[in-house]
């Protein structure tokens, strides 16, 4: 992700230095808005059980997980170097991705685990457990030695740490969204849950956050070598707060009943996915809604950012500022369609997200390689640095790598740097290599476009992902809500979207394939979705889910 | 509707085992096409994790399509206790 980068050549454009102090006051705020819900939720002037309490203490929690499940996916780059041996080149991150992707992976495995034990024992211990899980392999991945230190212990490690992650977020968001709909009164249910469907999106920009602003204050080399281990070892203190809070909560009331009455499940694996009435409504919530969902959410959010670092060849902090200006203006929308769905019902919402994906995706995408194109840009008056040379052994033979990097400016205000890679043998001479091109900083229009352009399929994420969380507890009776509400979101969102950036780079790189042909397997999946839902989803809310 | 529902049923029953086939042939083709060992290590994890987590998925949809077929999506529960 950091990539090689040369500083010395890179002029840092005055907007850029005040668009760091913006994320900064951005980032200043959102913790003065956090510690002032801590400081209510002690106050003794709210009354116990206040809805809005009950909320805070519950997005917090889950804020903090997301947080943590991803700013390893953040600094996979920086995680490969330290894992994996120094000649491990791209195969170490090609490793990393498989041990960030294992998180993926296991969380639907995290939804069963957890579930089953939320609808056993009840939602508060449940997920303070998972809480604790996340925090611990978070903080303890900070504190893995590098492969120099203990060799192949080191990624084996963080896989197991990272394996733990992904079950305890599986567990961690069904209870989070059962326990608030559970409180909820019947007729603002999705204005409710639709404040835990903020914090998925709240925990990137919180991780894109720290991790820009300590890479900033300590430095590219500082951070590569050490400082990347704050981000984790910081997510001790956030998860102490949450675990104090969480603590003093009380159960959810419809659990309470149901344990009062003897009512709570005796195996709610077997309720869940042996009762044919209760199975096919996972299997219509996976295939009908989730599944759609969960490929808009990780475009927008997540393919969209791979796509301008990695086929588009943006600056680093050209493509996360894009994204969190995107986030901060599109939040807001995820409370506006959870609330709306009080009103006209969850699945039209929903389904509107999806449609809206499938027309808009390859026409953004298109932009977004077009105005990035520098064959396209127009070149006269452009100023040229002088080049950066570099010289580099390769390890184990006598030849080495000439590398020359010229930083060019142009007239518009857009910036980039020309690499040639040359190999020099000690046996045939120089091999000139192929030029490429790398941090390309875009100028202030293009910049806003793209922010809009990322505004606009986050809009799609909010109209997908508000309304779902009130839609999925809606669908399942009380004693087996957590275990059949989990599975199908972390099928949806974990394989279906969390595979999103894996697969559709995968079939970008087929032989024949355009930098847009990735694109198909969101637009297949939610098309395939949008088809299901339409036909066999009702747009009829449950208005008692105390059963 | 239920008509439509109960023949869009066959559909999705037909296209679990055809997503299935899909997914090993691209499998086999790709893990092919591999040059070097470290290669064609990478392209089997990837295809294996691929196949791993999309079979059982492809099972699913064809249970789905069967349910469908049956018409047990024709009136659907109105409260989540039914």
């Amino acid at each position: 992700m950091f990539g090689f980068r040369c500083e010395s050549t890179k002029l840092v454009p005055k907007w850029f230095t005040i668009q760091i102090k913006i994320i900064h006051h951005l980032f200043i705020t959102q913790m003065f808005i956090l510690g002032n819900q801590i400081f209510l939720f002690m106050s003794e002037t709210l009354p116990k059980n206040n809805i809005f309490k009950v909320i805070g203490a519950s997005s917090l929690g889950t804020l903090i997980e997301w947080y943590d499940f991803y700013i390893f996916g953040s600094l996979a780059v920086i995680i490969g170097h330290q894992l994996f041996p120094e000649d491990a080149g791209a195969s170490a991150l090609i490793n990393t991705l498989a041990i960030f992707a294992a998180g993926f992976i296991v969380r639907p495995f995290g939804a069963l685990v957890f579930g089953r034990l939320g609808d056993l024992i009840g939602r508060k211990y449940t997920f303070l457990l998972t809480l604790v899980l996340m925090g611990g392999s978070t903080f303890l991945i900070g504190l893995i030695p590098s492969y120099q230190s203990i060799g192949y212990a080191a990624p084996i490690l963080v896989l197991i740490l990272r394996l733990i992650q992904g079950l305890a977020l599986g567990g961690e968001y069904g209870g989070a969204a059962t326990y608030v709909a559970e409180h909820a009164p019947k007729n603002k249910r999705g204005f409710f849950t639709s404040w835990i469907q903020t914090t998925a999106t709240l925990g990137l920009f919180l991780s894109l956050g720290v991790i820009v602003i300590t890479k900033n204050v300590l430095g590219a080399d500082a951070f590569a070598d050490w400082g990347w281990r704050i981000p984790f070892l910081l997510s001790i203190l956030l998860v102490v707060v949450s675990i104090y809070i969480r603590m003093k909560m009380h159960e959810s009331p419809m659990f309470s009943k149901l344990k009062a009455e003897g009512n709570v499940s005796k195996n709610p694996l077997k309720e869940s996915f042996n009762n044919k009435a209760n199975f096919k409504m996972v299997l219509l919530a996976l295939f009908g809604a989730t599944m759609g969902q969960g490929v808009i959410w990780y475009t927008g959010q997540f393919y969209a950012q791979s796509f301008l670092e990695n086929t588009c060849k943006l600056d680093f902090n050209d493509s996360r500022y894009i994204l969190l200006w995107g986030i901060a203006f599109a939040t807001p929308f995820f409370v506006i369609f959870g609330a709306w769905s009080d009103r006209i019902g969850r699945k039209w919402i929903m389904l509107s997200g999806m449609l809206l994906g499938i027309i808009f995706y390859r026409p953004i995408y298109q932009v977004f390689l077009d105005d990035t194109d520098t064959t396209k840009m127009d070149l006269t008056e452009a100023k040229y640095s002088a080049p950066v040379l570099k010289r580099e052994q390769i390890a184990g033979i006598q030849d080495s790598l000439y590398t020359s990097i010229t930083h060019v400016v142009l007239k518009s205000g857009a910036s980039f740097n020309k690499v040639q890679v040359d190999t020099i043998s000690v046996k045939s001479g120089i091999h000139p290599a192929q030029e490429f091109i790398q941090d390309k900083v875009l100028p202030t229009p293009i910049f806003w476009k793209f922010v809009g352009l990322i505004f606009f399929q986050i809009l799609l994420v909010t109209m997908v992902y508000g309304p779902i969380a009130a839609f999925l507890v809606e669908l399942f009776p009380t004693k087996i809500r957590y275990t059949s509400m989990s599975l199908p979101y972390h099928i949806g969102n974990g394989v279906f979207g969390g595979l999103v950036p894996f697969v559709a780079t995968l079939i970008a790189s087929f032989s024949g394939s355009t930098p847009l042909s990735g694109l198909w397997y969101p637009i297949g999946i939610a098309s395939l979705s949008l088809i299901i839902g339409t036909v066999y989803l009702s747009n009829k809310k449950d208005e008692t889910i105390n059963d | 509707m239920s008509t439509v529902k109960k023949f869009l049923g066959l559909v999705w029953m037909i296209l679990g085992p055809l997503a299935m086939g899909f997914l090993l042939m691209q499998a086999l083709d790709k893990v092919g096409l591999a040059h070097s060992d470290m290669e064609r290590t990478n392209t089997i994890l990837q295809w294996g994790i691929i196949l791993f987590i999309f079979f059982p998925i492809s099972i699913g949809l064809m249970v789905f399509g069967y349910y469908a077929w049956k018409g047990e999506y024709d009136q659907l529960a109105d409260h989540s206790s039914d």
